[in-house]
């Protein structure tokens, strides 16, 4: 009973904003992820304003989608969400002929991506990155020397040198897919399996290095790698890249490097979608179009660290960060990593349940 | 702006209002009573309802994630379908009952040490001079006046590895690692007693300035050491204020879910979280809806006894 009142209240206000305003867009994207003045250009391009609001875990992303009604005109959720965003109605098709600038993107990343969305009718790749080691040189080669395992998830999932590294601090994404999907790459198994035996081997293998880790957290890492309060931490490459640039600046002593490990990595996209209840459709169209932009699209990157799908945005992109094989990895690097898939909602409550006995011991 | 419009006065809204009820045909003494009753059923009755509805519905992915309770079949007729398994699940596994049960142990330790804290605050305040109370009484609300999140963020400066508590010990140098202060249970005592010390300190506040001094004279006067007179005389005075001020810091600190989760290790395990990995990680709103109900319950014994005693109290002091 309350709900239809609820539901004609809002629409009465979207739709009273939308008069009083005419051209709005409402963007959902990740924090930290946007260059400091796209979203100034973007308004002084096209006229539209623009309401930017952030987020840092898919999960709230998808419980305001579920719950409907969301307001949002664009949302930036990572592909193995979408995947699953997309089956159950949440988005709606995009409107191509709104879109000249898809032409811009790289075909190769537009075929990985269609694994999450099917002929790519529904989304366009905002950033892409991969969820590999960010540490401490310093404290890391003072403790395991220069011939230690650098280039290894050894520094991590191996427990004798995971606690070696205990005191300087370890930290991990409170991410069970990221994390369950790297123990499993590590252990030589499918990173995308929902096998009991599988998962209860990763999570035998976290379980062995638990006592060694300080903290479970997504973003925390980021200050705490700049300020060297940790040495070791599971991130995603773009925010290692800020911690190290930070560090850099500070010029404190602190040296932060980024390593996707041999035995392979996480590669994930965060992708523009339009719900399907987005109030404001052309104008997103507009805005999706707009980060397609190749200059827009190399800002962003070089603000971000992240690569972008946009081929021909590389040559606006720094060169420095567009010669990094960290961010842009080499073809060789390419075939060692790994996409993370939509898992079923019955494994993501086991996996929910593991990784709380992981934290808690219970 | 509005020169042509003539701006009615209050008392003239407020006879309007009760004229219309009149004719309504209500009493000004039922409109009384109908006002917090309508809050009530708005704002918690209806809620209760939707959420409980959703705890009896089976989880769905789609929008919104769970199924239908009522359908109306092709015959007119209407199926209700409701799933119990949601509740059922939170009994099988151990981890729910756990949460609660630390939620609770957590809840209470910090109503304790909250009461041995603001007791002498309030006591000091309600023995004040007159003039200086308002004043005191001002200092205890003065936190509210900046963002909750913004102290609790602040404790994790004191608190934490590189923060003031730790560089001023090694400064000083009375320790020389720093000290494992913050993701621990012990931080979770602290946000929760500091954050609710206020709520603790006024109901107490309240049952102490109201003490007759006559009482506490008459009972040193009869012989009893000071000791004796706040235990027989003091103390069950001020037990609607104790019973108040208990109340209002245990309720609220059973579903905290921001402070354990900013300055509690990732071991701190409480409803409030799991509540959260049921709703966002698994984005099953029936279990997480469950898992309120049961809390809800959990609050409302307690809830319910400590009332009981307190009016029992109102009562024998009358």
């Amino acid at each position: 009973m309350a709900k239809p009142i609820m539901l004609a209240l809002a629409a009465t206000l979207v739709s009273g904003t939308a008069l009083a305003q005419d051209q709005v867009v409402n963007v959902y994207n990740w924090s930290d992820y946007i260059a400091e003045d796209t979203i100034a250009k973007f308004e002084a391009e096209t006229g539209i304003r623009v309401n930017y609001d952030v987020f840092d875990s898919n999960e709230i992303v998808e419980a305001k989608l579920l719950a409907g009604n969301s307001g949002y005109d664009v949302v930036v959720p990572s592909g193995f969400f979408l995947e699953r965003q997309i089956e159950v109605g949440l988005f709606q098709p995009l409107n191509k002929s709104l879109l000249p600038n898809l032409s811009n993107l790289d075909p190769e990343i537009n075929e990985i991506v269609a694994e999450h969305d099917p002929g790519n009718e529904y989304a366009v790749t905002y950033m892409w990155g991969t969820t590999g080691l960010g540490y401490n040189v310093g404290a890391i080669t003072e403790r395991l020397g220069e011939d230690g395992p650098l280039e290894s998830w050894d520094l991590l999932f191996d427990p004798e040198i995971a606690a070696q590294l205990t005191d300087c601090g370890i930290a991990v994404l409170d991410a069970p897919v990221e994390m369950v999907a790297a123990a499993l790459n590590y252990l030589g198994r499918d990173p995308n399996s929902e096998a009991q035996d599988d998962l209860d081997a990763a999570e035998e293998l976290i379980g062995q290095i638990r006592p060694y880790i300080r903290y479970f957290h997504s973003s925390q890492y980021i200050t705490d790698l700049a300020n060297g309060d940790i040495c070791l931490a599971v991130g995603y490459s773009g925010d290692v890249f800020i911690a190290a640039d930070r560090a850099a600046e500070a010029d404190r002593g602190v040296e932060v490097a980024y390593i996707i490990p041999d035995e392979g990595a996480s590669l994930w996209f965060d992708m523009m979608a339009i719900p399907s209840d987005a109030p404001n459709v052309e104008a997103a169209h507009a805005f999706i179009n707009f980060i397609l932009e190749p200059e827009i699209a190399a800002d962003i990157t070089n603000y971000v660290w992240y690569a972008n799908p946009n081929a021909a945005s590389m040559e606006f992109v720094d060169p420095e960060i567009a010669a990094d094989p960290a961010i842009f990895p080499t073809e060789e690097v390419m075939d060692n990593l790994f996409a993370l898939k939509a898992k079923s909602p019955q494994f993501d409550r086991l996996m929910t349940r593991s990784w709380t006995r992981i934290k808690t011991g219970q | 702006m509005s020169t042509g419009v003539v701006q009615p006065r209050p008392g003239r809204i407020w006879g309007f209002i009760a004229n219309a009820l009149r004719r309504m045909g209500l009493s000004g003494r039922t409109a009384i009573i109908l006002a917090p009753t309508l809050w009530l059923v708005i704002f918690f009755l209806i809620p209760l309802i939707v959420v409980f509805k959703i705890a009896l519905s089976a989880f769905a992915m789609g929008r919104p994630p769970y199924l239908p309770m009522f359908e109306w079949g092709a015959d007119e007729s209407l199926t209700i379908t409701l799933h119990f398994s949601n509740f059922l699940f939170l009994v099988r596994d151990s981890l729910y009952a756990n949460a609660y049960i630390n939620s609770v142990r957590i809840a209470a330790i910090s109503t304790i040490i909250a009461l041995v804290i603001a007791y002498p605050m309030a006591w000091f305040i309600a023995r004040s001079e007159e003039k200086h109370r308002n004043l005191l009484l001002m200092l205890v609300i003065l936190p509210f006046w900046t963002s909750f999140l913004l102290r609790v963020y602040a404790w994790m400066g004191f608190l934490g590895r590189n923060g003031i508590i730790n560089n001023t010990l090694m400064g000083l140098g009375i320790i020389d690692e720093p000290l494992v202060m913050l993701q621990t249970e012990g931080a979770v005592f602290v946000g929760i007693v500091y954050t609710y010390l206020p709520f603790m300190v006024l109901p107490l506040y309240t049952a102490l300035v109201k003490l007759d001094q006559s009482l506490i004279e008459a009972s040193a006067d009869l012989g009893a050491r000071p000791f004796v007179t706040f235990l027989t005389v003091i103390l069950p005075l001020s037990l609607p204020g104790i019973i108040a001020g208990s109340m209002l810091v245990f309720i609220p600190a059973i579903g905290e879910f921001v402070i354990p989760s900013l300055l509690g290790g990732a071991d701190t395990l409480m409803i409030g979280r799991v509540l959260w990995d049921e709703f966002f990680a698994n984005r099953d709103w029936p279990v997480a809806s469950a898992v309120a109900i049961v809390m809800l319950i959990i609050l409302i014994i307690p809830i319910m006894l400590l009332s009981i005693a307190q009016n029992a109290v109102v009562e024998k002091n009358q």
